[in-house]
């Protein structure tokens, strides 16, 4: 099948490719663009673990396909630190040990950044909200409830 | 929400809290890779030419193989290879060979028959993964179905299937003797004739899977010089290495695999089945292979945790005492055994559970049916057992009358005790767990029963081994002849075993010279000379007379107060728990303290210990070198 | 129709490491020419924090600060044989060969620091900040990094270690069951509450309070993590998890997330942890592995909660609102047993009063 030229921004990254029609964005992503950032656990929009976003809203990126990318604003946790310097999401995931085997935890982040960014003091129930599309095995989600509201807290302080 | 206390005031004898590293909230040496998404899992390694390999399934339970087809799908676009059966140099292993246990009983890709709806008939490989699914739907196998059996019970029947021609009897042939693996300690069937109440259930735990987010995958690809590189996922990354090298019958310096990180396991990334297919893909075609699950897959066909059931009869005293109690349990393992078989065996050394009773017996059986293999998860050849154990005691619990934290404590194994696989029971923490889970619910506890300690047992018969009624019944063979009906242990016993009959204890291998034997004075708990120390070290003697600065948990996590064991009484109330103070120097003469020779004695707690390096979870760790104004966050995992 | 508290209780001890023996670790250590330390492993890290905790333990041994070590854990070109990551096996099997590994490269640099300072080794102590000096006189010392300098550009010498942990394999006696299953234990004890709705016959776990005995919290935050996450899968696998729900028939098997199910964000359960520690005598620093067994007790305590508050025998996992209803139909309704178990609130109350 002929590929088709693709472009969209990508972290602040101009991107171009050539895909294969009906490829999904994340393999795309992964295998065309190289952000290997977003994970594949399921490939049926179950696990939240590809969830990038898309001018900042979040997609499930394994059941969106690659063209809808097109000239539009992609986010993904590989941009999410500015430099070396960490996003206080990051911060909050670190320091509250809100990851173990860290398969879920970029998928996790691009959905608490979204939700972040629409709603800066999120109360626990929009966080639980937020991330209720991303599943994680290890943790038992609680910490990564806290490191979330952790973060807003920061957030807010840095900007108070 | 959730609430973590560090009781030190517990065991604090046995324990030096002085330690520079052990005992620290350190920050995960991981975490950083992870929050920025560069953690390099098994899929994160890009290859140019990169294969995608799909497999062929079967849809039956059991079939014959009469025919495969595969000359539609050989000529699909982008198909490089169909793979079958004769593919495989040497296709037949079974996972534990690598350390001698059981007998060669699973093809990588069946061949004869199908023994599980799901398992490997061919593979595709194919330039993309969409291509190699097309090319799957156009393989034609011609099956003859045969008669399947999924339960364990059915399938111990004489006229049950046959799943596995290795195991004739449906079942694991342990030590070449029995279909299943007894335990015997003391007399049931004597002490259930004098018991008060018997009590008697069934349990069952259905597969569970083990559902790491992250499905179970390799990418192979040729290295220089003959090798292939294998990156994994797996749990054990030298099972699967040699795995590989067995049924690729290649010598395992050819293979060179790369993995130790894991998006979640539980168990379930053992069974190394993807790392040989994908290097078998590579070795055919010469190019970089992706073989992974999908997670249907990983569902339903990559292993569960295994169904088991399990039946316990108690015989119980009036006042609680439980005098005797028989188990009887089967594991599904399916169609093949991978871990199953020794995950009984931990089953059965873990019997009855974490009490003493002084007559046990127990037949647990490791069956073959036509389902998909079990394999291990979290708390293998435990879980299941102990569902059944704790439900039960909450049953002797409601004949008898007596509470179930009572019943718990009053039959609960304690140090010096001996246990029915024949060795005495140490570092037991049994009762103090009780106690504290009981006080921090508010559960009362009475006065003695909160006094309770772990350290007390082993007095009188609970330090000895009964005189044991044995039998023979369940030789290999005798339950597909019709000839053993009964699954459970025998009412009949045939042979006694003395009293007091046992081994020794296996301990460690010592180490292999002196120069790794770290210094006991920097262990941080008292050890006995049999333990690691090399022949030629005396045994270190505790003196117990110094007291050391005790450090509570403050400085990690504020303890939450709550009642220390002894204060669980009656009127323990969540609402005015006594606060919980941390052991003064006066309260703790039996403290533990470094040898009297230790050159640096704590003098004073002012003095002794140095300045404390804080603790800086925000500093991340970094390896080398940092340039200015590079991110230290680019990996280089990229392979193009 | 009504909702119905009940509290159930479970206790259990957990074996640590691979039955019978016979399931090497080993671990190489080494030092970089300024005193950092790689240790490397073929052990995996899933999650459990493998890597974590033996830099940890070899920091400990070393008496190095653990920034000053790095664990790479899993190339087979690189990282010397282990068994893998399974059976509780990681923290006492690896974490000893690591203890060993990294005593012996201890003892390179002790030795190494003497000839620098000129004096016996065996006089010599770390502060476990990076420096070495003489037992007693703290000015007299040498950081790790100029020791590591000199031992590798003056004294041609190695700063490194090799270790292995082995318990050797035994078997078990085929007619008495007589073994040396494993060589420490674990222990937990838990109270759990739940509410049980007799019209819909779904349970819901209130609150745990729990103890959980691990021989040496080495990392607490990790062992923390071990003790939620396992619980939280507790409950997962007490109220939902199967891949085949009518077992032994094989139908109506899950075949993606949206029909295997498990608790979500929304379902997290207060929980009340204590944590002891009674150090084992062979298990590194006294350590043994709680990743296993803190799933366990759940299972069972659920269930006896179940029976406290509506009198249902659940002996099927899992226990599903089916289960529940057909065990109420059988008894005629509920029959909430109560008992002076320090419930807060025990009884029953009608739906929309929780």
């Amino acid at each position: 099948m002929a590929k088709v030229p693709l472009t969209f921004t990508l972290n602040d990254a101009e991107i171009g490719v050539f895909v294969v029609p009906g490829s999904n964005l994340l393999d795309v992503l992964r295998r065309g663009a190289g952000d290997l950032t977003p994970k594949e656990g399921c490939a049926q929009g179950a696990c939240g673990a590809c969830t990038v976003l898309i001018d900042g809203v979040p997609h499930l990126s394994c059941l969106t396909l690659a063209e809808m990318a097109e000239g539009r604003r992609i986010s993904t946790t590989g941009g999410l630190a500015v430099g070396p310097e960490l996003h206080p999401l990051q911060t909050a995931f670190m320091e509250g040990f809100a990851a173990q085997c860290g398969f879920c935890t970029a998928g996790m982040l691009m959905s608490a950044k979204a939700l972040l960014d629409q709603t800066p003091n999120p109360t626990r129930d929009q966080v639980i909200e937020a991330i209720s599309g991303n599943l994680c095995r290890c943790t038992g989600y609680e910490p990564i409830v806290d490191a979330i509201l952790t973060a807003a807290a920061k957030m807010q302080g840095r900007t108070a | 929400m959730t609430t973590v206390e560090f009781r030190k005031d517990l065991f604090a004898d046995e324990r030096d809290d002085t330690l520079h590293e052990i005992g620290k909230p350190t920050i995960r040496q991981d975490i950083l890779g992870h929050v920025t998404g560069r953690t390099p899992y098994f899929d994160d390694h890009l290859f140019d030419g990169l294969l995608h390999m799909r497999a062929v399934r079967s849809p039956h339970h059991h079939a014959r193989i009469r025919n495969i087809d595969t000359s539609r799908a050989a000529v699909m676009p982008g198909v490089r290879r169909v793979v079958t059966a004769r593919d495989v140099p040497v296709n037949l292993n079974t996972l534990l060979s690598l350390i001698n246990f059981g007998r060669d009983d699973e093809p990588l890709c069946a061949h004869d028959k199908v023994r599980f709806l799901g398992e490997t008939v061919a593979w595709i490989i194919a330039d993309t993964e969409r291509q190699a699914r097309d090319a799957v739907a156009q393989v034609r196998v011609d099956y003859d179905p045969l008669p399947h059996v999924l339960d364990v019970e059915e399938a111990l029947k004489p006229g049950a299937p046959l799943v596995n021609e290795v195991y004739p009897n449906n079942t694991f042939d342990y030590h070449g003797k029995y279909d299943h693996q007894k335990l015997r300690f003391g007399d049931v069937n004597a002490a259930f004739a004098r018991a008060d109440h018997i009590v008697e259930a069934e349990y069952q735990m259905s597969p569970i899977e083990q559902a790491p987010i992250e499905t179970c995958g390799a990418i192979a690809a040729p290295e220089q010089n003959g090798r292939y590189v294998c990156h994994t996922n797996t749990q054990a990354l030298f099972f699967s290495l040699g795995t590989t090298a067995k049924l690729l019958d290649m010598a395992s310096s050819r293979l060179h695999f790369i993995g130790g990180t894991s998006g979640g396991g539980f168990g379930g990334k053992v069974d190394s089945i993807v790392e040989p297919t994908a290097v078998l893909g590579a070795v055919l075609t010469g190019r970089p292979v992706r073989f992974t699950w999908d997670r249907y897959e990983e569902m339903q066909v990559g292993a569960p945790r295994g169904g088991e059931r399990w039946r316990i009869k108690d015989g119980v005293m009036a006042d609680g005492s439980i005098i005797a109690r028989e188990f009887t349990g089967f594991f599904d393992s399916g169609a093949y055994m991978r871990l199953s078989p020794y995950a009984i065996i931990k089953a059965a050394g873990h019997l009855p559970g974490p009490y003493s009773i002084p007559n046990i017996a127990a037949n647990v059986f490791c069956v073959v049916t036509n389902r998909t293999p079990a394999t291990a998860m979290r708390g293998f050849g435990i879980t299941a057992a102990d569902f059944a154990i704790e439900c039960h005691m909450d049953r002797v619990s409601e004949v008898t009358g007596v509470d179930p934290i009572a019943l718990r404590l009053k039959n609960a194994y304690r140090d010096g005790d001996m246990k029915a696989h024949r060795r005495v029971a140490k570092n037991t923490a049994l009762i103090e767990c009780c106690q504290v889970a009981a006080g921090k619910a508010g559960w009362p506890l009475s006065a003695d029963l909160a006094a309770m300690t772990s350290l007390g047992g082993g007095q009188g018969d609970r330090a000895l081994i009964p005189e044991t009624a044995t039998d023979e019944e369940g030789r290999i063979g005798e339950r597909r002849a019709g000839r053993a009906p009964d699954t459970a242990p025998s009412k009949r016993p045939t042979g006694r075993v003395a009293a007091g009959q046992a081994g020794q204890a296996v301990v460690a291998v010592p180490v292999q010279n002196e120069d790794m034997q770290i210094e006991v004075d920097r262990i941080g708990h008292a050890i006995a000379a049999s333990h690691g120390a090399p022949v030629a070290s005396p045994a270190p003697t505790y003196a117990r007379q110094a007291i050391a600065p005790q450090r509570t948990g403050a400085d990690i996590v504020p303890p939450r107060p709550a009642a220390p064991p002894q204060a669980a009484p009656v009127a323990a109330s969540r609402a005015a728990p006594p606060a919980y103070a941390p052991p003064s120097q006066q309260a703790a003469p039996s403290a533990y303290a470094p040898p009297p020779a230790a050159p640096t004695p704590p003098a004073s707690p002012q003095a002794a210990p140095p300045a404390e390096k804080p603790y800086q979870p925000d500093r991340p760790f970094s390896r080398g070198v940092r340039k200015p104004g590079t991110s230290p966050f680019l990996s280089g995992t990229r392979r193009r | 129709m009504a909702i119905h508290r009940g509290r159930g209780f479970a206790c259990i001890n957990y074996p640590i490491g691979m039955n019978l023996g016979g399931d090497p670790a080993q671990a190489l250590v080494h030092s970089t020419p300024d005193g950092k330390f790689m240790v490397a492993l073929s052990a995996i890290d899933l999650g459990q924090g493998m890597k974590s905790v033996t830099r940890q333990i070899a920091a400990e041994t070393l008496g190095v600060p653990v920034e000053d070590v790095y664990v790479d854990t899993a190339d087979s070109d690189t990282g010397p044989h282990d068994m893998g990551s399974f059976a509780s096996r990681g923290t006492h099997r690896v974490g000893n060969a690591v203890i060993r590994a990294s005593a012996e490269a201890r003892k390179q640099m002790m030795e190494a620091a003497a000839d620098e300072l000129e004096v016996n080794a065996a006089d010599l102590t770390t502060d476990g900040r990076g420096n070495i000096h003489v037992k007693g006189a703290p000015s007299r010392s040498i950081t790790v990094a100029d020791t590591a300098t000199a031992a590798q550009f003056k004294q041609g010498r190695t700063l490194s270690g090799r270790g292995i942990f082995l318990i050797p394999p035994s078997d078990a006696d085929p007619d008495t069951g007589e073994m040396t299953p494993v060589t420490c234990f674990a222990h937990a004890a838990l109270v759990i509450d739940v509410i049980v709705d007799d019209e819909t016959g779904e349970v819901e776990v209130t609150e745990i309070n729990s103890a959980y005995e691990v021989g040496r919290a080495l990392n607490p935050r990790l062992v923390e993590q071990q003790l939620i996450g396992g619980a939280w899968m507790g409950v997962s696998h007490a109220l939902y998890e199967t891949t085949e729900p009518y077992y032994p028939d094989r139908s109506h098997g899950p075949e993606d997330f949206n029909t295997y199910l498990m608790p979500g964000p929304g379902q997290i359960v207060p929980h009340h942890i204590a944590v002891l520690e009674r150090p084992a005598e062979d298990a590194p620093f006294g350590g043994k592995g709680p990743g296993e067994m803190c799933a366990n007790p759940v299972l069972p305590a659920i269930a006896n909660a179940i029976y406290n508050a509506v009198g249902v025998r659940c002996d099927r996992l899992p226990i599903t609102p089916e289960k529940v209803l057909r065990g109420l139909q059988a008894n005629g309704g509920a029959r909430p047993q109560g008992g002076n178990n320090g419930a807060t609130q025990g009884g029953s109350m009608p739906q929309g009063q929780r």
